[in-house]
């Protein structure tokens, strides 16, 4: 409505500022006509005239009038933002109707006529009301503007900010440009303005601030070089912009705002220009666009649009199959496993045992996801109605899916290894026969274990020395104890000479070493033995000896000691040399010189072959044909040459601790037992290694023997079995030892976690005599 | 000794892989576009042989493609279209922000999408590797086809998996392939063989899922994208070989048949011919419609290297198939509401019976529940008011139970309110010294046309004979155990013996001299002859090298486990049938 209104009809001009309170429509119009190249103030004008129109159709209502007050119409104000569209509609009609209403109708009536809103309850009189509001307020800016014309003549002289105060034609220049001068600018007439007398010091500006009530209002001007009080306007303006407000109190920045351009065909044109002419032609570029789309469409390359369809469609993909296609990364292709099968279990019927019962069925809540051999619980169900879904069926294709892409796959071959082929083929037991096989005698008597045992030369006797401080003599065929010899301490070790031309056993206990004369067999060699016994000569000079010597007398005599030998340190082991007159007895004690003696019993004579041992020695033993000695200590068996008195090899046994060892009748070979389990086999030519390691026993080895002439050897272990094995050795250098074992011989029971102490094989016989914790020796044959 | 010193992993297994987020970076695709394009592509992570070396020294856990891989996937035409639709997405969000709704309908229209035809056949160079690939496609389709159309994907994905899933159907009744089907707790396993390829699907029951929601429906919707594609080709082609028109039409009797009057009451018009198809009862359509299928007698040649005794196997085994092929031709069956449905139609028409349903469970029943001519009638539940005298009524697992058996078992265990026999998998092929359940010999008994046994106490008998059979049969080392044990016993006994000998004759009393007259022990040479095997052998074992021993000790140990389940197996199934029986005579007594 206003924006169709005529621009032509100009009223006094009104200034911005003074204008009491505009309509939108008014402000719309005001940038139009600026568009338009008019002046700002002509324009205002418009805004008695959208008064007017309103007024006119205000005074349609008029018919009505009553008494109303005029408060309810500011309170009505407030919806009149919301009514915008109503009030174009209303203006509209209203406009069309009672156009030829003049325009000047009364002003004085919009109280009757608000009065007349009010009674209606219709939209349409709230926004009339509004209306006549805004109709009295332009009335009151009417009246202003005569007022104002005076005014309008001082503003042409300065009538822009940039030229507000032009006393000081400088211009817009940093002022301390004039900081040296005694001037500050020019004026209009080129005379030097003279900056004022600045009598002020630091103390007069204090002063003033504390006295001058109008200080904080009083400001510098640059331009003019004076002080300047703000009037109370000004203050108020610049309280005002702080607040970001607008400077104009009057100005209402939240004016509801008017659609301008609506979808509503108004009767008039928003503006009056005539069309220009080239909206009449036809574009020569549009038509050739068009054209070539047409010509595009009519050959067919451009089709129209058309739903598509999103139906995929199929064909015979696979109509030639080039083996070429197959490319190598076909054969590099590693395809996905497919899912496992189900098993019986998971049937929703399945048999009874294949449901699980309530502990499995803990043990299966209790267990982790992954670690479930199951990935759900067996169910059974008396029919398939009863059958609900599969909770996790998503969860398990998607773990399917999950697999497909994102699991490393890997080829593996797996081998199929049969058990059986990895059992190493060996010559039978049989064809490697005689060895012992089945337990023949036992020999009892003894009450404590049996620590040692050994066999007289010939085979026939027996000697087995216990913890119950007897040394007992066996018929080796009837099992019979012949003798029994009582000595002051458990017996540690026993050996019988190896001389077949004496009689003579060395027995230790204790410190003591006793050589007895069992008085068994052939009786001339027996006296033959105490005849060179004592056929001793003391030497003429007696050396001081680490040894006792002395020569039993009395009972002990008659019980068949001849000999007793005291030495400083309890004797673990005795060894006979080859030939029977030497004799090495071991004292282990870790860290002393003395650790091994030898004996000559023919000359009574000691002698001490270490100066310093390495370690404790655990065994020695004598090299049955040359004259090498071997010490066995902890880790290490070494080797010495007696002759050259040197070392000649030191093997390492790969364990722990060495607790027996035994030298081969050629003397290439030697076999160590450990208590760690093991039995290592050296071959000396080969290596200071063991040839092979055999770890037949499951708890310690106390005692391993090799048979004179039979190639066996045997280890007594404390789990209470021997085995017999077949250690072949080949004269041919360029053959290795063959070892078999060929008989795990139980007999001896176990006690106090002790099983076989001693073993020691028949010197002719493939018999082996086992000494056991149980306290009897056994006899395998 | 010229030359440059070699560098640490410029050369071999190092520069052969890459590792994920280098392979990403390559591609310059984000995690979620690199995840897809694997998906599509079928390319997978390797686990190198030398993981450190690969990860150049380091432990730290990483995936690792084939660098050739990667390369392979620069090529792709698809990763220029997610590019193109990662625009796509921005453009629209932009112009849903504007909204500036004309041009997002313009953008909807010029949605950017994109074929996998030529990465099937990439992947998939021959028809025959699809086919094997295809158990994973066929169970997502009929997982994915049961999805509700409710927005976890999209509803034309749905109706494309269902659509594919019921071609599927229809060709395996068409050419008779289905195998083995299996009715477990997770859902209805069917296997097939399709041009001598072993395929497996699983279905799941007819219920709406719980959707999880720790599941990424991103990655399956991708995997069924590629799916569909695959199956889709997989199906023309199986329609080709057997000569049906592809899409699948219904043939014309088939056709008239399901002309039903209430049909537009039932389905959309769009709809309607999918659900005829899906309802399995009429058969397909084809190019050439020769009605009398039946293929001339086809002459059997011995194959190259094979001699006639093989060649006669073979055609006996071709006969049973053809057999099993035609297990129920010739019967009626009528379903009653309760049951699967499309699971028991499918299957029944697999193996040449006429099956129907009530008119208004489904589309596309043929004949009605008062027709006289029906032979079996399926329901599940306990009893039913009327029923008609001529027919058998049989709870569903029958049906299962005689396709597995590929014999018609007898009915008289599978009628109303019977407690049913347990359902055993198919799938299960027993090897010696696995665990049998009884019901399985007896199956298999059945199956080479021996005579069940009537009583059931002579069953209980048998099965404790096969059962002690068993376990006679353990392995050879239980068995060895056992001889140890005996032998160390009889060893003990003779100690025993020669203890009391020795004792008496230590204590040296006058014995009570006797002589009896010698029994001769029977001389078990058999018995020694395997004992001192079994010592070669535990002697042989004791000089194994470490490496082969604890290899040994390993595979010994898997076997003894087994043996172990097994007899724990029928331990538990000896203790459940004698508690059965016990209950079941102490019922007999009260009354």
């Amino acid at each position: 409505m206003p924006e169709s209104g005529p621009e032509t009809q100009l009223n006094g001009a009104m200034s911005k500022v003074k204008s009491k309170k505009r309509n939108v429509e008014e402000d719309e119009e005001e940038l139009f006509t600026r568009d338009s190249g008019h002046l700002d103030d002509s324009d205002e004008g418009n805004d008695d005239l959208s008064d007017s129109e309103e007024s006119v159709f205000s005074g349609l209502e008029d018919s009505g009038s009553d008494d109303e007050s005029d408060d309810d119409e500011e309170a009505e104000e407030i919806d009149s933002a919301e009514e915008e569209a109503d009030i174009n509609e209303n203006g509209k009609s209203t406009s069309e109707a009672e156009s030829s209403e003049p325009s000047t109708k009364t002003a004085g009536k919009p109280q009757t006529e608000d009065k007349t809103a009010k009674n209606r309850k219709l939209k349409k009189e709230k926004h009339e009301a509004e209306k006549d509001e805004t109709e009295e307020k332009s009335l009151k800016s009417d009246r202003a503007s005569g007022l104002n014309t005076s005014s309008q003549v001082d503003e042409y002289d300065q009538d822009t900010s940039d030229e507000e105060d032009i006393r000081n034609t400088v211009g817009n220049i940093p002022m301390e440009w004039y900081k040296d001068y005694p001037h500050i600018g020019y004026d209009l007439d080129g005379k030097k303005i003279f900056k004022p007398i600045r009598s002020k010091d630091e103390l007069d500006e204090f002063l003033d601030k504390m006295d001058n009530p109008d200080y904080w209002r009083t400001v510098h001007d640059k331009m003019t070089g004076t002080d300047i009080r703000l009037s109370d306007e000004q203050v108020d303006l610049v309280h005002r912009l702080q607040q970001g407000k607008f400077g104009d109190v009057n100005f209402n920045e939240y004016e509801p705002a008017i659609d301008f351009f609506s979808n509503e065909v108004m009767i008039h044109p928003v503006t009056n220009r005539p069309e220009d002419k080239r909206s009449f032609i036809p574009s020569l570029i549009e038509k050739e666009k068009v054209g070539k789309l047409v010509h595009a469409i009519k050959m067919g390359w451009i089709k129209p649009r058309r739903p598509k369809d999103t139906t995929p469609q199929y064909y015979d993909l696979w109509a030639q199959e080039d083996p070429n296609a197959i490319l190598g990364r076909h054969k590099m292709h590693i395809p996905a496993p497919k899912m496992r099968l189900p098993g019986h279990e998971e049937s929703y019927n399945p048999p009874p045992e294949y449901l699980l019962t309530e502990e499995e069925r803990l043990a299966w809540e209790q267990q982790d996801p992954e670690d479930r051999k199951l990935n759900f619980l067996p169910q059974k169900y008396p029919c398939l109605r009863a059958v609900p879904a599969f909770s996790r069926f998503i969860h398990e294709r998607f773990e399917r899916c999950l697999d497909l892409y994102l699991c490393p796959r890997q080829r593996k071959m797996r081998v199929n290894v049969n058990p059986e082929d990895l059992i190493p083929k060996l010559p039978k037991p049989k064809d490697l026969q005689p060895f012992p096989t089945t337990q023949s005698l036992v020999y009892r008597g003894h009450s404590s274990l049996v620590r040692c045992i050994s066999v007289s030369p010939s085979g026939q006797w027996l000697i087995s020395g216990s913890d119950d401080c007897t040394v007992r003599f066996w018929e080796v065929s009837t099992a019979r104890c012949l003798k029994t010899v009582e000595v002051s301490g458990a017996v540690k070790s026993v050996a019988w000479s190896p001389n077949p031309a004496v009689c003579l056993v060395a027995v230790s206990y204790g410190e003591t070493v006793v050589l007895i004369n069992p008085g068994l067999g052939d009786k001339l060699i027996c006296s033959a033995t105490d005849q060179l016994i004592s056929s001793y000569e003391e030497p003429e000079e007696a050396k001081e000896q680490a040894v006792q010597w002395a020569v039993a007398e009395g009972k002990d005599h008659d019980q068949g000691q001849r000999l007793i030998l005291t030495h400083p340190k309890a004797v673990r082991q005795v060894s006979w040399h080859g030939k029977g007159d030497y004799l090495a007895c071991v004292m282990p004690d870790d860290g002393s010189c003395v650790q091994v003696v030898i004996h000559q019993v023919s000359k009574r004579r000691t002698q001490n072959p270490f100066r310093k041992n390495k370690g404790m020695v655990q065994c020695v033993s004598f090299h049955p044909i040359r004259p090498y000695f071997f010490v066995a200590t902890q880790r290490y068996v070494r080797i010495y040459n007696l002759i050259k008195q040197e070392l000649t090899k030191k093997l390492m046994a790969n364990c722990k601790w060495i607790s027996s060892m035994a030298v081969h009748p050629g003397g290439d070979n030697v076999i160590c037992g450990s208590y760690d389990c093991r039995l290592a086999w050296f071959d000396l030519d080969l290596s200071t290694k063991p040839y092979k390691v055999l770890r037949h026993h499951k708890k310690a080895l106390r005692s391993v023997a090799y048979h004179k002439h039979y190639p066996l050897f045997a280890s007594g272990s404390d789990d209470g079995s021997v085995v017999v094995c077949h250690g072949m050795v080949y004269n041919d250098l360029l053959q290795n030892p063959l070892i078999v074992p060929v008989k795990v011989l139980k007999g001896h029971t176990i006690t106090h976690d002790l099983g076989v102490l001693d073993v020691a094989f028949h010197p002719t016989q493939p018999w082996v005599f086992s000494s056991g914790a149980d306290g009897t020796v056994r006899l395998f044959t | 000794m010229g030359g440059l010193q070699k560098k640490k992993y410029e050369s071999g297994s190092a520069t052969n892989y890459i590792s994920r987020n280098k392979a990403r970076k390559k591609l310059s695709l984000s995690l979620a576009d690199f995840r897809r394009l694997c998906i599509l592509k079928g390319i997978y992570p390797h686990e190198p042989k030398h993981k450190k070396k690969v990860n150049k020294g380091s432990t730290a856990q990483r995936t690792f493609y084939l660098l050739k891989d990667i390369r392979f996937l620069l090529h792709e035409p698809v990763v220029g279209k997610f590019r193109e639709y990662k625009i796509f997405v921005r453009k629209l969000r932009k112009a849903y922000g504007k909204a500036e709704w004309g041009s997002v309908e313009r953008l909807k229209d010029n949605k950017p999408t994109y074929k996998l035809d030529h990465i099937v056949k990439e992947r998939y160079p021959t028809f025959i590797d699809a086919l094997r690939d295809v158990d994973d496609a066929l169970s997502m389709c009929f997982l994915f086809s049961t999805f509700a159309r409710t927005g976890k994907c999209h509803v034309q994905v749905i109706q494309l998996c269902r659509r594919l899933s019921v071609e599927w159907m229809n060709y395996i009744i068409a050419s008779r392939s289905l195998k083995k089907v299996f009715l477990s707790i997770k859902g209805i396993y069917y296997q097939a063989e399709v041009l001598g390829q072993t395929i497996t699907w699983l279905v799941p029951y007819q219920f709406a899922h719980d959707h999880p929601t720790d599941v990424d429906y991103r990655v399956m919707a991708t995997f069924t994208e590629f799916y569909t594609t695959l199956l889709g080709f997989v199906n023309f082609r199986l329609y080709q070989t057997l000569n049906l028109i592809y899409p699948p039409k219904l043939d014309g009797k088939g056709e008239t048949d399901l002309k039903a009057d209430f049909e537009e009451d039932y389905a959309m018009d769009s709809e309607s011919y999918l659900e005829k198809l899906s309802a399995l009862s009429a058969s397909l359509a084809r190019v050439v419609s020769t009605a009398e299928e039946e293929e001339a007698e086809m002459d059997h040649f011995p194959a190259e290297g094979e001699d006639m005794e093989k060649m006669e196997a073979r055609v006996k085994a071709q006969q049973e198939e053809d057999k099993h092929k035609k297990l129920f031709e010739g019967l009626k069956f009528f379903l009653n509401r309760e049951v699967p449905r499309e699971s028991l139609a499918f299957l029944l028409r697999c193996f040449g019976a006429q099956v129907s349903w009530d008119k208004s469970l489904c589309i596309g029943s043929t004949y009605d529940i008062t027709d006289e001519t029906i032979t079996h009638h399926v329901v599940d539940r306990p009893s039913l008011d009327k029923q008609y005298i001529n027919r058998y009524y049989i709870q569903p697992q029958w049906v299962y139970d005689c396709v597995n058996s590929k014999i018609l078992l007898p009915v008289e265990d599978y009628f109303l309110g019977v407690t049913l026999p347990p359902h055993l998998s198919p799938f299960v092929e027993e090897k010696e010294g696995d665990y049998v359940p009884p019901e399985r010999q007896k199956l298999l008994a059945l199956q080479r046309g021996e005579k069940p046994v009537a009583e059931q106490d002579e069953e209980d008998e048998d099965e404790e004979e096969e059962e002690d059979e068993e376990e006679d049969d353990d392995d050879d080392d239980a068995e060895e155990e056992e001889e140890e044990e005996e032998e160390e016993e009889e060893e003990a006994e003779q100690e025993a013996k020669l203890k009391d000998m020795e004792q008496k004759r230590t204590q040296g009393k006058a014995l009570s001299v006797k002589v009896t007259p010698g029994k001769a022990t029977p001389d078990n040479r058999q018995r020694l002859e395997q004992e001192e095997k079994a010592e070669e052998k535990r002697l042989a074992i004791m000089m194994m090298k470490k490496k082969d021993k604890y290899l040994y000790d390993k595979i010994m140990f898997g076997k003894k486990r087994k043996v172990r389940e097994a007899n724990k197996m029928a331990a538990k199934r000896k203790a459940l049938d004698e508690a059965s029986k016990s209950d079941r005579r102490k019922k007999s007594k009260k009354q």
